[in-house]
Order: structure tokens, then C-alpha cells, then sequence
């Protein structure tokens, strides 16, 4: 069997596996077969990191080639009272607790104004669930940033905000996400998901939507027209097997939609959460997940490094395991600062050109439809 | 030759068992992808060390000074003589660190200082003595800068100096100050520093004495990879002679609170030169992972990369923190790493045998 490929320079790459329990899977790769759960497992518990990061390489050169994509962006978290509690969660405040904050329009405006000279090409958005908030008050957030910044894209709101919307505004949830979208929203981050399990939800996030409804949720985004990504929290307490339901999960609604643009893992940060006593995950962890994440969803088009959550050294690294994204300058984040992130609060365009380049792969900057842009 | 024949003959050379060349190393560097040397320096470090196993070992940093004559423009810990920061340690404060060290199951200590122009020779042996008449633990002390300083100021030969410390209870060397074996680079960045024909000598003096050291690379600041190439080869020449280094321990250079301005280098660079080191170096048996500069992830990526090492839990540690890395590593988090990594953890002393 030919283990064997061409690179785009004309170089040869061989498939290389040491964990002889992954041959199968390495055939099914080379021949677009697709993976079931049975090997997403032997993926998981093989320590052939090496192996696996191969596997995923190929399938993501076969992909992008040697691109690796970032956008300019800023993110805006317009509050963080929240009535969810998820016990994963550092970045939750309840009504009136102290650093609680919800930002107002004219906050908006200051916030997208202050940086009004950046070619922002993003903005991504996310808050709590403040029961406190009408449903106007997220339309106005919405032709805010559109009145300031007409050509940004809004990449906003959960699947889980998407669901409060829809029971505060009294209207379905196709007329919710039709309202929205006429106000300018035009894409869903994918956060929300956590783990699509019932048994996580049970334990960790009872008062948020579940695994149904999530998934329900997005496949309406997605009959509307619009895109969104999707998401995983590992690293707390999911088994392997509830990984790669997920995974499972979200390739048979992609099948049905071809809505999702890129799959996002999230590693878990545990400090100043109720879990914190969990550690964090390790660098196998996490690019096994990226690798496999890769390998499973055959029908993504794209794996995100989101050097935020594992840090920019070993997101620069997962490009060669999977990922050919490493999500976007961002400044000011705070969600996963506030449970003990080390990473930068933001990087530079130049600094990201850089640490792609570095590694061996071309940098190209893109808007949220991963369209590239010219830059000077 | 063509380019794919390059890489095709260093996988066969690997395969064998043979011996990597300048130009191969230097094919690596230029055209391997990341992955490549990942597959190349894991099959040198699997023929090297069979069982799935990553050693460590418990050890402080202990700097018995800060002063130092030597003024290199990467060092952010140093304080010039006379300057009111400047330190040596007191016997008390000595005595608490070790006792510290044993509670923590520590079985060494890394003594290492700057050149300090008012410290002499009584000075060391009276240091050397006073720890090991209070305690059992081993004494891995002094690079080569500081031996070839040492010997400089009391216009003794390089040997009377390690014979001297050796006999006050020094136990092995670390190879520290190797920095770029290069004098065209070493002239740059550390001109008060040995040369490095001179930093060889002591090595090879102090294995024929029977020391046994490490050997280090700092990289990453205005050398070329042809400078590391010649680095790697200067110290596998020496290894074929003496045998006497136990590891090779590459890190890159931390930019913060330095003089030299350059782009820190990044982790896949650091994961590139670690696995071209295991490929070239294949006499020194151990390749050790730099977690104080690299972080716990990067770390553990790098037993993926040819490493068999996690080096050491340091206790303490002063001289990377002061160049604003600050990375922190408890014994318990190293065990987790390297057994996450599907391998078996195992403490070890300098000499890399198991402790039980």
C-alpha cells in the first residue's frame, strides 16, 4: 500500500505511523473514507501523536494547501450577568454582584468608535443571559455596529441567546432569527455546545438548552441562510465516548445543512471556576482533539487553533496536526481570561503573520466567509 | 543530488543507523517539514532508549551570586560589580535551600553564579566543603565560563581548578555559557564570556578527570542555522573522544529585559532544532525538553520530537524569570505530563540512574 504524497513544492511525505492499531484508519484516510466512532476511539487512546498529527495534515493540505487563515477582528461581550450558572463558566456575574456589567448602546458605540481606525473586517459577540435585556435592546446592538461600521460582518449570539431571544421576543424561531438578521446579524460563533450530551448538561449546565435544542437552533440559523460555526468544551469531565458523539452529532447535521464553517475545540480553563481542581489539558490533549476533530468532520471545511484557550505557542504548532486556522487578532477578551488564561489578551496582525510563517505555512488573512483579503 | 533524494538518503541513513553529516543537518533545517523530524528524531530516540520511559530529576537552582563581570547582552539576571542589587549568597540562606531541597525529595543542587571579580578560589572550596560536611546530596556546579574565569584569576591551569573543586565535593558540571559555539557569534552577544574552543577545553579537561556534564545551546538570537550545525558537531566531536556528556539541553533565547532586540523564537522552531539535535547528536544518550522556556505544552510536545528527558522540577529557578519567563512546574504536573504522553515516569539522578 502506497503510504506516500506529493506536497505542493514536489516533495515527498510519507503517512507515517508507529501505532500499528491505526493502519485501518491511515487506508481510510488516503482512500476519503469515512471514520466512524470505532475509530475516532482508536485515535484517542493511541499515543501516536505523531501518527495521528499525520493523518490530519493530510486531509487539511488536501484542504487549504499551505494557507493558514486569520481575521481581524474584535470581540465585544456585552454583559456578563447571567441567570445560566454553568459550573464550567469563571466569566458569569449574577445582577448586581460586584464586577458585573452590562454595556449599553453608547457603550457599544464608545467601544467599536475607539477603534474605528483598525480595518476591523469582524465583529464577534456574545453575552450572558440577562433576563433584564429586551429583545430590542439586541437589534440595537446589532444596527449599532452596523451604523458604525457598515462593512464589518457580525458574527453573534449563541445558539443558547438565540433560544432566550426567541421566548422573549414572543416569536418563533424563524422570525426571531429573520428579525436579527434583518438588523444585521450574519453569523453564529458556535459557542453553546459545550459537550452535546445530556449527561454533561445534567451535571454542568442544567439551566442551559440541550443537545436537542442546540442543534435545532443552528439548523434553523442554517435554513435561514446563514452560516455559524460549532464548538466542543473538553477537558473537564466528558468521556471519550461523549467526544466523539459530539463529533457524530455535529457531522450528521452538516450533512443535512453544510451550514458549518469551521469547528472550534475549546480546552476547559478550571481556575475561579467550581471545578477548579481539574487540570489543564496538556498539549497531547489538545492537538489530538484538533487532529481528530479534523479527521471526523470530513464535512467541515474548517479546524480552528484558537490560540486563546491553548496559547499561541502550541496553536502555531496545531497547524501542522489539523488546524489550518487560527482565529483572529482579538482584543480585549475576557471569557477565558477570567478562568486563568496565560495567553495574550490580543495579537497583532504582524504578530500572527509572523508565528504562521514561522512555522512553515503562508499566512492569509481572511474575512468571516474565509474569503481572502488584500492587505498592503 | 537532487532535493527529494536529500531527504529520501537522511531517512535511509536514520533507518541504518548511520551518522548525519553538516549537509544533512542542514537539509533538515531548509526542507524537512515539522512532522518529518518529528517521525526521524523519534525513530533515533526509540533506537537509543527502547522502553516508553521520560526520566526527571528534583534538583534546585541555587545562584550563589548574581555579580558578574561578564556582562552579556542576552542576560537579564546578572548585576555588574559594585552595582547596590548585587548579591552572594549567605551560609544560612544556603543551608535553608538545601534543607528545603531534601523535604522536597530533592537529590541535587545546580549551583551556578556570575563571574564575581572578589570571589577566589578559597572561596569556592569553602562553598563546596561547608554543603557537602552538612549534606548528602550531589553538587552539579559552576559552567565552564565560571571554571575558565576561576582559572584566569588565580593564574591556575583550567585542570588544578576542577581537580581542587572536585576534591571540595563538586560532582559533575552543567553545561551552561555554551550559548553558540561559535566565536564569531559568542564575540557579539558575550564578549567577556570564554571562547568557545576554550569552554570545549574545560569540558574535555573535566571528563578526563572524570566529571560527567551536560552540554547547552542557546539559540534563536543573531546566529544562522549553520551555527547551530557547527555547535552540534564541536560537541559530538568531543563526546567521541571523552563520552563524558550525559545530555544535550537546547532553549531559546528570552528577549525581555535583554539587550538584543530580536523576535523571540517561536515554539515550532524550537521543536525543529530540538529534533535535529537528537539526530545529530547520536552519542549523547539523553536529549532533555526545556519547560522553563518552553512552557508545560511545548514541553511535553517535545518527548514527540526526540526529547527522553523532562529535565529537572526546579525547586527554584532565577535566571530565565529574570528575562520575564516564568514558568512553573511542580514535580506532580511533570509525572502527569509525561505519563499523558503514554509514557512511563521515572525520577533519576544526574548520572541518570532510577531513583526507586
Amino acid at each position: 500500500m502506497i503510504t506516500t504524497f506529493e506536497l505542493s513544492n514536489g516533495r515527498k511525505m510519507e503517512l507515517m505511523i508507529t501505532d500499528n492499531q491505526l493502519t485501518d484508519i491511515r487506508e481510510k484516510v488516503l482512500n476519503n473514507l469515512r471514520l466512524d466512532a470505532a475509530d475516532a476511539m482508536k485515535l484517542y487512546t493511541s499515543n501516536d501523536i505523531i501518527g495521528i498529527g499525520h493523518l490530519a495534515d493530510f486531509i487539511r493540505r488536501k484542504r487549504h494547501g499551505k494557507k493558514a487563515f486569520f481575521v481581524y477582528n474584535q470581540h465585544l461581550n456585552y454583559t456578563n450577568v447571567c441567570i445560566n450558572h454553568c459550573r464550567f463558566c469563571a466569566y458569569s456575574r449574577s445582577k448586581g454582584q460586584s464586577e458585573s456589567f452590562t454595556l449599553t448602546i453608547d457603550d457599544v458605540r464608545k467601544k467599536l468608535s475607539d477603534r474605528i481606525e483598525e480595518p476591523i473586517t469582524e465583529i464577534h459577540m456574545v453575552g450572558g443571559i440577562n433576563p433584564e435585556l429586551p429583545f430590542n435592546y439586541y437589534l440595537d446592538l446589532l444596527r449599532t455596529i452596523k451604523e458604525i461600521r457598515p462593512n464589518v460582518t457580525i458574527k453573534a449570539f449563541t445558539a443558547v441567546e438565540i433560544d432566550h431571544l426567541s421566548r422573549i421576543s414572543g416569536l418563533s424561531l424563524e422570525d426571531t432569527i429573520h428579525t436579527l438578521k434583518s438588523a444585521g446579524l450574519e453569523m453564529l460563533p458556535g459557542g453553546g455546545a459545550e459537550v452535546l450530551s445530556a449527561r454533561i448538561r445534567d451535571k454542568l449546565f442544567p439551566r442551559k438548552i440541550g443537545h436537542e435544542r442546540w442543534l435545532k437552533v443552528i439548523n434553523k440559523i442554517h435554513s435561514a441562510g446563514l452560516t455559524s460555526n460549532a464548538t466542543m468544551l473538553y477537558g473537564h469531565i466528558e468521556t471519550l465516548e461523549e467526544r466523539v458523539k459530539h463529533f457524530i452529532r455535529l457531522r450528521s447535521l452538516q450533512d443535512q445543512t453544510s451550514g458549518f464553517t469551521a469547528f472550534i475545540p475549546l480546552a476547559f480553563h478550571s481556575q475561579n471556576t467550581p471545578m477548579s481542581d481539574i487540570p489543564s489539558t496538556t498539549a497531547f490533549d489538545d492537538l489530538k482533539n484538533i487532529a481528530i476533530a479534523r479527521l471526523m468532520l470530513d464535512n467541515f471545511d474548517h479546524i480552528k487553533a484558537y490560540w486563546v484557550m491553548i496559547g499561541e505557542k502550541l496553536a502555531q504548532t496545531a497547524l501542522s496536526f489539523g488546524a489550518d486556522d487560527l482565529d483572529g487578532t482579538i482584543l480585549e477578551e475576557k471569557i477565558t481570561h477570567m478562568a486563568g488564561a496565560t495567553s495574550s489578551k490580543g495579537l497583532t496582525r504582524q504578530k500572527i503573520r509572523g508565528m504562521i510563517q514561522a512555522s512553515g505555512w503562508e499566512p492569509v488573512e481572511r474575512d468571516s466567509f474565509y474569503n481572502e483579503i488584500r492587505t498592503v | 543530488m537532487n532535493i527529494m533524494t536529500d531527504i529520501e538518503s537522511i531517512k535511509e541513513k536514520v533507518s541504518d543507523n548511520q551518522r548525519l553529516d553538516a549537509d544533512d543537518a542542514m537539509v533538515l533545517f531548509d526542507q524537512a517539514e515539522l512532522l518529518q523530524l518529528a517521525d526521524l528524531a523519534g525513530q533515533r530516540r526509540r533506537d537509543l532508549h527502547p522502553e516508553p520511559v521520560v526520566t526527571f530529576v528534583s534538583d534546585r537552582n541555587i545562584n550563589y551570586t548574581n555579580v558578574c563581570a561578564s556582562g552579556c547582552k542576552f542576560c537579564a539576571f546578572f548585576r555588574p560589580p559594585g552595582h547596590p542589587e548585587g548579591y552572594v549568597i549567605k551560609n544560612s540562606d544556603l543551608d535553608k535551600k538545601i534543607e528545603e531541597t531534601i523535604a522536597l525529595g530533592g537529590t541535587q543542587i545546580l549551583l551556578q553564579g556570575g563571574m564575581h571579580p572578589d570571589l577566589d578560589l578559597n572561596y569556592y572550596i569553602h562553598l563546596l566543603q561547608h554543603i557537602k560536611n552538612k549534606f548528602k546530596i550531589h553538587i552539579h556546579g559552576f559552567s565552564p565560563t565560571e571554571i575558565a574565569f576561576l582559572a584566569d584569576l588565580s593564574s591556575i591551569s583550567i585542570e588544578q581548578v576542577l581537580s581542587t573543586l572536585i576534591e571540595a565535593g563538586l560532582d559533575s558540571i552543567p553545561g551552561g555559557g555554551a550559548e553558540i559555539l561559535v566565536d564569531e557569534i559568542r564575540n557579539k552577544i558575550s564578549p567577556n564570556k570564554c571562547s568557545a574552543g576554550k569552554w570545549l577545553d574545560v569540558m574535555k579537561q573535566a571528563h578526563l578527570l572524570g566529571l560527567k556534564t551536560t552540554a547547552t545551546m542557546m539559540f534563536g538570537h543573531i546566529e544562522e542555522n549553520k551555527h547551530i550545525i557547527e555547535h552540534f558537531l564541536k560537541l559530538r566531536k568531543l563526546q567521541d573522544e571523552t563520552g563524558g556528556f550525559t545530555a544535550f539541553i537546547p532553549w531559546t533565547f528570552q528577549p525581555d529585559n535583554t539587550k538584543i532586540d530580536v523576535r523571540p523564537s517561536t515554539a515550532v522552531e524550537y521543536l525543529r532544532v530540538l529534533a535535529i539535535s537528537r539526530l545529530v547528536l547520536d552519542n549523547i544518550p539523553n536529549i532533555q525538553v526545556s519547560w522553563v522556556t518552553q512552557g508545560a505544552k511545548i514541553a511535553q510536545l517535545g518527548l514527540a520530537f526526540g526529547a527522553n528527558d523532562f529535565g529537572s522540577t526546579m525547586i527554584e529557578e532565577n535566571v530565565v524569570a529574570a528575562a520575564g519567563v516564568n514558568f512553573r512546574l511542580p514535580r506532580s504536573e511533570i509525572i502527569r505530563l509525561i505519563e499523558n504522553a503514554g509514557y512511563k515516569s521515572l525520577q533519576r539522578d544526574c548520572f541518570y540512574n532510577v531513583i526507586e
